[in-house]
């Protein structure tokens, strides 16, 4: 794991309980200073309740968070050095994009210098690319324009963490995708503090440096983002990190460095677990789709099972199939043009074998 | 059908509750404020300006309508508003719907009766003994303009809260978190946040009371004994007692003369106030 330079604000055994659910359960966390921290995990998982937590809408019933060193339980939103983009924005509809962006500015004392605030507002509308869009009331923006607005009215303060509650989940696909990019470069523009919740993997995956997988109130894992698609450490994250094939398995043999599992069909396997695993143990393996390879002809790997491909599905780049193994049930596989151009698309009901190379298949906690 | 035969159908009956119940009224009264009392009461047609000219013998009416029934709106709203705000915004769900409920008892019983009670409250041997027994002497309560004031404040609050509240509740409360998130505290969130934006209920529920206020009668003539005249008493004396149909009939137009050029003149400082175009709903 890259372990961040300077700590910007941390989680210490953090604890938030509603009457008595459990919202977030003993987390702990160092977010580093400058980096793009991401928190993943479906909804009801915790996420919005940390970043909450970060901004002081909720107090921790247990734990302490710090901001820069300092414990800031008790010290309310208005006073820390930390903004949102919210969800759905909340832009104050009674203001122009100006005020609604000078709104931080102009909350601090002593006050800010009206041209300073001028200035600074121009900056930060050129910075989201709204460049002459001041005096424009906020209806008369379009969603993305919103969304901007937003972040503008956010980055301004130059607050210490910026904080992203599913800032794009109200976009369209195409201009999420535009958006994550600009994010991304802002912040390495800014040098700002990101931290963001969504539940988009790919929206994760895409713009963050470390991401902090998140099930049931805990934290489950925290890494880069290839880390976590590489390594996951168990069926959860895996899923949860791009799309995989997952195979139950029994442990046979475990060894200090390699353990032996033996798949559903008969065939015996090796790999490195990411966590202890004990033999006897029922797990989970996982293969990606893009890491196992079609052929028409036996090929010359420690495994090759025999398929029927029952679907086809062109994706561009990509062609994704549908293959059936009598034993193990579907797996997913993706076909680069590539290898396509080499072995020719297979038609449904054809048979073919699945392979993979070393290091491709996963041990997992089931 | 046409659209524009739907259209019309969906009109027609407000349309002619309208033309019956208020234009043609409004026409008879305009030109009876023109014609003359008959020897025995009642209007004998006639073109003359002479009620207009007697306007004055009736200014007092008039200036209690005027200073009373904004100020008594103003009251009203001074009370109304924080109590809004506690059930919009403070108030947890689950008792909201049974106190919005005990705003709206009162209206259950007559104001007639409600009236009656305050008369009990106000006379000598309410408010007036209690304070003379911690040693406030002479205070003279009822049959003055405080105890009108009192009435109509206490009469028509609920129509002040209702409009409030609504507006504070669809209020988005995320724009309060947003407020304090860049740094606001809460007495400046509300000053530039919450106020800003229920002045909808606040413009619907000031308009709402001040015109019947402009209108009443009823509790100026229980809780101000016949000291305290109300236009609206003015035009009961001479419709039903004085049977002085011409010079009521002027009054009244009076009457709706003054409302058109307050209520529009409110309209105006309203929207520069707001500046929103789906501000003032009540128009």
């Amino acid at each position: 794991m890259s372990v961040p330079m300077q700590t910007i604000a941390e989680l210490r055994g953090v604890t938030k309980t509603f009457g008595n659910v459990v919202a977030a359960k003993d987390l702990n966390l160092s977010i580093g200073k400058g980096e793009f921290l991401s928190f993943l995990g479906p909804s009801g998982c915790g996420k919005t309740t940390a970043l909450r937590m970060l901004a002081g809408f909720e107090k921790p019933t247990e734990g302490q968070v710090l901001l820069d060193g300092e414990v800031v339980n008790d010290l309310d939103a208005h006073h820390r050095p930390v903004n949102m983009v919210f969800q759905h924005y909340a832009l104050f509809p009674h203001l122009s994009v100006f005020d609604n962006i000078a709104y931080g500015l102009r909350q601090q004392r002593p006050r800010v210098d009206k041209q300073k605030i001028a200035t600074k507002v121009e900056q930060a509308l050129e910075t989201v690319r709204l460049g002459g869009f001041g005096p424009r009331r906020i209806w008369e923006m379009s969603g993305g324009q919103q969304q901007r607005v937003a972040l503008a009215r956010a980055i301004v303060n130059e607050p210490k963490l910026l904080l992203l509650d599913e800032p794009m989940a109200a976009l369209d696909r195409k201009l999420r995708k535009e958006m994550q990019f600009e994010l991304q470069n802002l912040q390495r523009q800014l040098g700002i503090t990101f931290v963001l919740v969504t539940h988009d993997q790919e929206e994760a995956l895409s713009m963050s440096d470390r991401i902090c997988v998140m099930e049931g109130g805990s934290i489950v894992q925290v890494g880069s983002p290839r880390e976590l698609y590489d390594m996951p450490r168990s069926r959860y994250v895996a899923g949860f990190v791009g799309t995989s094939n997952f195979f139950d398995a029994t442990v046979t043999d475990s060894a200090a460095d390699q353990i032996t599992v033996r798949l559903a069909s008969g065939q015996k396997v090796h790999g490195t677990p990411e966590i202890p695993i004990d033999a006897g143990q029922e797990v989970c393996v996982s293969i990606r789709p893009e890491q196992i390879t079609l052929t028409r002809a036996l090929p010359t790997a420690e495994i090759a099972l025999p398929v029927t491909i029952q679907n086809r599905i062109f994706l561009g780049e990509h062609t994704e199939y549908l293959a059936r193994n009598e034993a193990l049930g579907d797996f997913h596989v993706l076909v680069p043009r590539q290898a396509e151009l080499n072995e020719g698309t297979f038609n449904a009901g054809e048979q073919a074998f699945v392979s993979w190379g070393e290091g491709a298949l996963l041990i997992l906690e089931k | 059908m046409t659209e524009r035969g739907r259209k019309a159908l969906l009109l027609a009956p407000a349309g002619i509750w309208l033309l019956v119940m208020l234009a043609l009224p409004l026409l008879v009264v305009f030109v009876f404020s023109f014609g003359e009392r008959g020897a025995a009461g009642g209007y004998v047609p006639a073109f003359t300006l002479e009620q207009y000219a007697n306007l004055p013998a009736r200014w007092t009416a008039f200036k209690n309508t005027l200073i009373l029934a904004p100020l008594g709106t103003i009251a009203a709203l001074v009370i109304a508003y924080p109590l809004a705000y506690f059930l919009a915004v403070r108030c947890s769900p689950k008792w909201r719907t049974s106190l919005l409920i005990l705003v709206i008892v009162p209206f259950w019983t007559s104001i007639l009766i409600r009236s009656y009670a305050w008369i009990f409250i106000l006379g000598g041997r309410g408010l007036p003994a209690l304070l003379e027994s911690i040693g406030i002497d002479d205070i003279r309560l009822i049959n003055t303009p405080f105890a009108v004031l009192v009435g109509i404040v206490y009469g028509y609050l609920p129509l002040m809260v209702f409009p409030i509240f609504v507006s504070l509740d669809k209020l988005d409360k995320r724009l309060l978190e947003a407020s304090a998130d860049l740094g606001s505290t809460p007495w400046r969130t509300f000053r530039q946040v919450t106020l800003p934006l229920s002045v909808p209920g606040i413009a619907t529920g000031c308009m709402l009371v001040f015109i019947l206020l402009m209108g009443e009668f009823l509790i100026p003539a229980i809780l101000g004994g016949g000291k305290v005249f109300f236009v609206g008493n003015a035009l009961v004396d001479l419709f039903l007692q004085s049977r002085n149909w011409a010079y009521g009939s002027a009054v009244a137009m009076t009457l709706v003369v003054v409302m058109l050029v307050t209520v529009s003149i409110y309209m105006k400082f309203i929207s520069r106030l707001g500046g929103q175009r789906e501000d003032v709903s009540l128009m």
